[in-house]
């Protein structure tokens, strides 16, 4: 039994250099770093140490304004994309010609390049001298009055980035709850026919439990990623997302350390040290809740 | 409840690419099932017993027939308007509800007036529970019990509507062999506590001989015989049905008639009386040997296996079709394993003629050749 447990971690050794050279020290670097005020690249030097970093970061109206932002687009995003999802994945396996043309179509966004995505959103909602973009164009042959989505109302960037993120997630979703609803046995609703179960009751007490896992899997990976969000909204609004006012913390974090003035290393590990704190909270929250209402 | 079958057929589109022909399943099944009793479908895999069933359930509809279950006429209902309960082959149990909760499931599926009260579902549940005796496990989730405890979960889940018919699929092909035989004399126990007009389908003819009150043996989606099961094992209507019950099978000779008697090897084994001469494929079922010194049958001995209550001889006759001849006898015969040759006398009741290319049976009164 020994002379095996030596074996296993030889053959786990160079995953496990690589995660601990390029994951747990860089994550214990930031974590020092964001105790070190002023902390320098060049000189490798630091004023002194303290908790005066978060203090600086969590008074910074640009970190409230990227945390209110980052909040307000995964509590909208992760419900909306996955619900969605799982109405498109029932109606993609309740029909039967052509399935597999629709499947193909509705993961196409998945395999297409962000930024590309981002342009073409662009060209649909922004207002310039030339145009009011295709969809002021409906909104106003509908008879309402053309809105800049772009460089308008704060609600109306809003509105763009989730329905932009809720687009670019949705096809992932999708290809894993169809496949999660393709793997339910299918005695399961015979059995339920024969009962005489109606519908409502079958999705509702038999096929979504049963996809449960996978949902589950979707929400998590989903609140993760909806709070690493940033290239998607630098390809809406540009990279000055402070002036702009849509910046969101993995944003704040960039621009601290490469941004307009650039080098804070030390706003920035704390900043991301924050990101890491809330994201762990919601992760087990999520697994507290999932452990009662998920069966495995 | 009585089921009757009329004219049942079913066919389903071809799904092969290059014939577009629509399979035919179940070919113009007619039976009829008495009240109260325990049916077997029986027949090799793809023979179109699992579509019978599932039109008895409702979960397929036939494309010609009829179905009554007693006076009524139930071919368009929806499986949940005919009373019937089905018994899955995987157990369908849901797996993340409790075994309560399986068994309660069809219960609250009702609606309106037949919905029962809180107290009433209860008392059903443990009823249908206490049936099956799982009535210890009621809190425990599927995943948790064992091949049989599941199983009988599905029937009570099954029972527990008190349904009009039960319907069993490969009721018995998910468990190991000791559990098999339990189970199967537990099924036959609930379906006489019960009374409920039971029909479950196997491809072990053991299983459908063992506790079937008749049996039906299909090919092809077509009825090749019914009946109680020693009668169609006595009495074979072709070869098919001959070689499909029995273990071990039935031994397949080639043969021929000539002056009122049956030849094998050169040899007239018995005499059958009125049957003129022809070509005859002989089948004789591995209890229809006796061992004699002057049989007329001569065999070059292979080998003996003993098996305790019997001893099985495995020789070989050039009149044999298929490999060698297996005769059983009993353990209290001497025989020498390491004799050459054995010669056997034939039991006139264990052994069958069949028409060579129809293999349709020939019914002769065969008796000992003097």
């Amino acid at each position: 039994m020994k002379k095996r447990n030596w074996k296993a971690w030889l053959y786990l050794l160079p995953s496990l250099l690589f995660l601990g050279a390029f994951l747990v020290y860089p994550l214990i670097d930031v974590f020092v770093y964001s105790f070190e005020e002023g902390y320098n690249f060049a000189s490798q030097t630091y004023s002194g140490t303290g908790l005066y970093n978060y203090s600086y970061v969590l008074h910074d109206t640009y970190f409230l304004q990227a945390v209110k932002n980052t909040f307000l687009l995964v509590m909208i995003t992760v419900p909306v994309s996955t619900g969605l999802a799982l109405l498109i994945s029932l109606g993609l396996s309740s029909i039967k010609p052509l399935r597999e043309l629709y499947q193909t179509i509705y993961f196409l966004p998945y395999v297409t390049n962000t930024l590309a995505v981002g342009l073409v959103f662009m060209i649909l909602f922004q207002k310039t001298e030339y145009t009011d973009g295709l969809v002021n164009l409906l909104i106003c042959s509908l008879g309402g009055s053309a809105v800049d989505f772009i460089d308008g109302p704060y609600w109306a960037k809003m509105f763009v980035l989730c329905f932009y993120t809720v687009w670019v997630v949705l096809p992932f979703k999708i290809l894993i709850l169809t496949s999660a609803l393709a793997s339910v046995n299918p005695d399961y609703y015979k059995a339920a026919r024969v009962d005489g179960t109606s519908r409502r009751r079958t999705f509702f007490r038999i096929t979504l439990p049963m996809i449960s896992p996978m949902i589950f899997y979707l929400v998590i990976t989903g609140f993760i990623g909806a709070f690493k969000a940033y290239s998607d909204v630098v390809a809406l609004f540009g990279t000055d997302l402070n002036t702009a006012g849509m910046n969101t913390i993995v944003g704040y974090v960039y621009d601290m350390l490469y941004g307009d003035g650039g080098g804070y290393p030390s706003y920035a590990s704390a900043a991301a040290i924050l990101l890491f704190a809330i994201v762990l909270t919601i992760t087990c929250i999520n697994l507290l809740v999932s452990r009662k209402k998920v069966h495995s | 409840m009585k089921i009757v079958l009329r004219n049942l057929t079913k066919t389903f589109p071809g799904r092969k690419k290059k014939s577009r022909e629509d399979v035919t399943a179940v070919k113009d099944f007619n039976f009829e099932i008495p009240d109260g009793e325990l049916v077997g479908l029986l027949g090799p895999s793809g023979c179109g017993k699992s579509t019978t069933l599932n039109l008895i359930c409702g979960l397929e509809n036939p494309t010609q027939g009829q179905i009554f279950f007693g006076e009524d006429e139930v071919t368009n209902l929806a499986p949940e308007h005919r009373g019937v309960g089905m018994v899955f082959q995987n157990y369908a149990l849901y797996p993340h509800l409790t075994v309560k909760q399986n068994i309660l499931f069809p219960l609250q599926n009702r609606k309106g007036k037949d919905r029962l009260s809180k107290e009433e579902m209860e008392k059903r549940m443990k009823e249908a529970a206490r049936l099956v005796q799982i009535d210890a496990l009621l809190d425990r989730k599927p995943g948790e019990l064992s091949g049989g405890q599941q199983q009988r979960v599905a029937i009570a889940r099954a029972l527990v509507k008190m349904p009009r018919v039960l319907l069993l699929d490969e009721p018995l092909s998910n468990l190991d062999a000791r559990l098999r035989l339990q189970t199967r004399e537990e099924i036959r126990k609930i379906q006489r506590a019960t009374g409920i007009t039971t029909v479950f389908v196997t491809h072990d003819q053991e299983e459908a001989m063992s506790i079937s009150d008749r049996i039906v043996v299909m090919k092809e989606g077509v009825i090749q015989q019914t009946g109680r099961p020693q009668e169609v094992y006595d009495d074979p209507a072709n070869l098919f049905v001959a070689k499909f019950l029995g273990t071990p099978p039935i031994n397949v000779l080639e043969g021929y008639v000539k002056d009122e008697k049956v030849w094998l090897a050169g040899r007239p084994v018995l005499s059958a009386r009125g049957i003129p001469a022809q070509e005859v494929l002989v089948g004789i079922r591995p209890e229809g040997f006796l061992l004699r010194e002057d049989g007329p049958l001569a065999c070059r001995m292979e080998r003996v296996e003993v098996m305790g209550r019997d001893i099985s001889i495995v020789a070989s006759q050039e009149a044999c079709r298929e490999g060698g001849i297996r005769a059983i006898i009993s353990a209290e015969s001497a025989v020498d394993p390491h004799a050459s040759s054995v010669r056997f006398a034939v039991k006139p009741a264990k052994a069958f003629l069949f028409e060579k290319d129809s293999q349709e049976r020939i019914r002769a009164r065969l008796q000992t050749e003097e």
